[in-house]
């Protein structure tokens, strides 16, 4: 029973990302719409925009209305809270200290994880692809234990660690960390070596390489893996948080559930989506500052 | 990756004068078909030396093999008689096309030259912006390589490597991808930045009017080797033995 109803519980910050992936481009919509003249800024259209708000009014009135009736058709929307419902406790929660205090508490340990995998990363998939001996030593054990998924080193991580909370952190860093060291490898193997030719040409060394042609160079590719480790960090962040811990939005999920709070559960969803929502907008925020350079189509499009 | 010591660097700062390059039966490559086999050259201090080849002969390779980016398979790469163990900031270079960090503005491309060798930041900004005026990018300082002509990016490649006075220049096709009337112009711009540096100059080129135009001596590369040696008549244009040359060399390509 916990797994079936566990398994939706945790897809949710899942698609949470996934479903913010095109909210989180459209700032770059009217720009977009000035650079392909030709092409009527879609993004822009008003009409499209109206379209789209009742698309989401009509989806909320679908669910008020099924609610409302207590509808079974296959599906039990009869214990399904309404959205009325669901607005009201989340103004409730929104003056508790308890929610924001869980809200700082995910924010917290995934900031902490994945800036512990950002720079953990990004250096060991630099290493990898700079030289081949660091390859042969770090490479083996890491493609071993990559196709693990993080979550499932849950068990592991409570063995190892004396606090539950660094067990959460290092759950989060597990699953940030490999998708940003392998893109960050496969981009700095990319690198057109003429870069690299023309700063040794210059009297650069090792280190000038490094930090005027490979990190800056590689840079495109690493935000992609930035963006994606964002992602699975959420999930497991959550998921973790679920197994263990005494505060976070996932853990206050879960809670919600167990204590037949359904309102709440759904509270918990809406956190942790637009949660996900705004630290993956940051990334591409923060990812297309830096790479200015890249000629807009991909600039724009990653 | 130190940079070979410039050979017995003078106490005093003597006017600069342009390294004397050489190659020393230099293959470079393995296997029955090396790019080069057995190559000697010499270049003289200060002498602008054009390498004609056609496609494959093996120029680029000799070119980079001089910067000390490739090491031959047999023989020995020579700057003022020292052998050439890595690449050096004596010896710039300036490549076909897209070798501009795309990154970096105009002046951040230029200034990259400076950087590399820890120049302060305020002689860095005087020098890159003189060597900017002097090949006719005032006012583009700020823009970006992939919002430059590809003359204006080859003109960019050019004070990035002539701004940190190196002893030699090398340059691989550098207007190779240019239209034709772009080329004429920076060839003019070239000859007239190449008058006032003591730097020994070796450009590879697959055009031979450019290599007549621009050089004091060609050197015809082809099938892994020198093929001929030929001194510039000067000035060149419009003469018989220059009319002779061309024709001799195109033969020999």
């Amino acid at each position: 029973m916990t797994g079936a109803t566990g398994t939706p519980a945790i897809a949710i910050p899942q698609e949470a990302p996934q479903a913010s992936a095109p909210d989180a481009a459209v700032p770059a919509g009217p720009v977009v719409g000035h650079v392909r003249t030709g092409r009527r800024g879609r993004r822009g259209d008003p009409a499209s925009w109206a379209i789209r708000a009742a698309s989401l009014l009509a989806a909320a009135g679908l669910w008020q209305l099924l609610t409302a009736a207590d509808a079974r058709i296959g599906l039990r929307f009869d214990r399904l809270p309404s959205p009325a419902e669901v607005v009201t406790e989340l103004a409730r929660q929104l003056g508790t200290g308890l929610y924001w205090l869980d809200l700082a508490q995910s924010v917290i340990r995934i900031l902490t994880g994945f800036a512990l995998a950002a720079v953990l990363g990004v250096g060991t998939g630099v290493l990898v692809a700079r030289s081949r001996r660091a390859g042969d030593v770090l490479l083996p054990p890491l493609e071993v234990v990559r196709p693990i998924p993080a979550i499932a080193m849950v068990p592991i991580a409570i063995l190892l660690f004396p606090a539950d909370e660094q067990g959460i952190v290092f759950i989060t860093f597990a699953a940030a960390f490999f998708p940003i060291m392998v893109s960050t490898r496969h981009a700095v193997r990319a690198l057109p070596t003429l870069w690299e030719d023309a700063v040794r040409t210059l009297g650069g060394g090792r280190r000038r390489v490094l930090w005027n042609v490979v990190l800056p160079g590689a840079l495109p590719g690493v935000l992609g893996g930035l963006s994606v480790g964002m992602g699975v960090a959420w999930i497991c962040v959550i998921s973790a948080e679920m197994i263990s811990g005494e505060l976070g939005v996932g853990y206050r999920t879960w809670r919600a559930y167990t204590v037949v709070d359904y309102p709440g559960v759904i509270v918990g969803m809406a956190t942790i989506g637009v949660l996900g929502w705004v630290t993956s907008g940051a990334v591409e925020l923060v990812g297309r500052r830096l790479t200015r350079w890249l000629p807009r189509a991909e600039g724009s499009g990653s | 990756m130190t940079a070979p010591a410039a050979s017995a660097a003078p106490a005093t700062p003597a006017p600069r004068r342009g390294t004397a390059l050489a190659l020393d039966r230099v293959s470079l490559g393995y296997g029955r078909d090396p790019v080069l086999r057995d190559v000697a050259l010499e270049v003289a201090p200060g002498e602008v030396l054009v390498v004609v080849g056609s496609s494959g002969s093996g120029k680029s390779t000799l070119l980079r093999a001089l910067a000390g980016l490739l090491a031959p398979s047999a023989g020995r790469v020579l700057a003022d008689g020292a052998e050439v163990r890595g690449p050096s900031a004596e010896r710039a270079m300036v490549f076909q096309d897209d070798a501009l960090l795309p990154w970096r503005t105009v002046r951040g491309n230029v200034e990259l030259a400076l950087a590399v060798r820890g120049t302060r930041r305020r002689e860095r900004a005087a020098a890159a912006a003189g060597w900017i005026e002097r090949v006719g990018l005032a006012g583009s300082e700020r823009r970006l390589p992939r919002e430059l002509s590809g003359g204006m990016r080859q003109r960019v490649q050019l004070a990035r490597a002539l701004v940190g006075a190196p002893r030699a220049v090398l340059m691989d096709e550098p207007f190779g991808s240019l239209d034709a009337q772009t080329r004429a112009e920076m060839q003019r711009l070239l000859v007239r930045v190449l008058a006032d540096t003591p730097a020994t100059v070796v450009f590879v080129t697959h055009d031979v009017d450019e290599a007549l135009l621009l050089g004091d001596r060609v050197t015809v590369l082809g099938g892994g080797g020198v093929r001929a040696v030929h001194d510039v008549p000067r000035p060149h244009e419009g003469s018989d033995d220059a009319r002779a040359l061309r024709a001799r060399i195109l033969e020999e390509l």
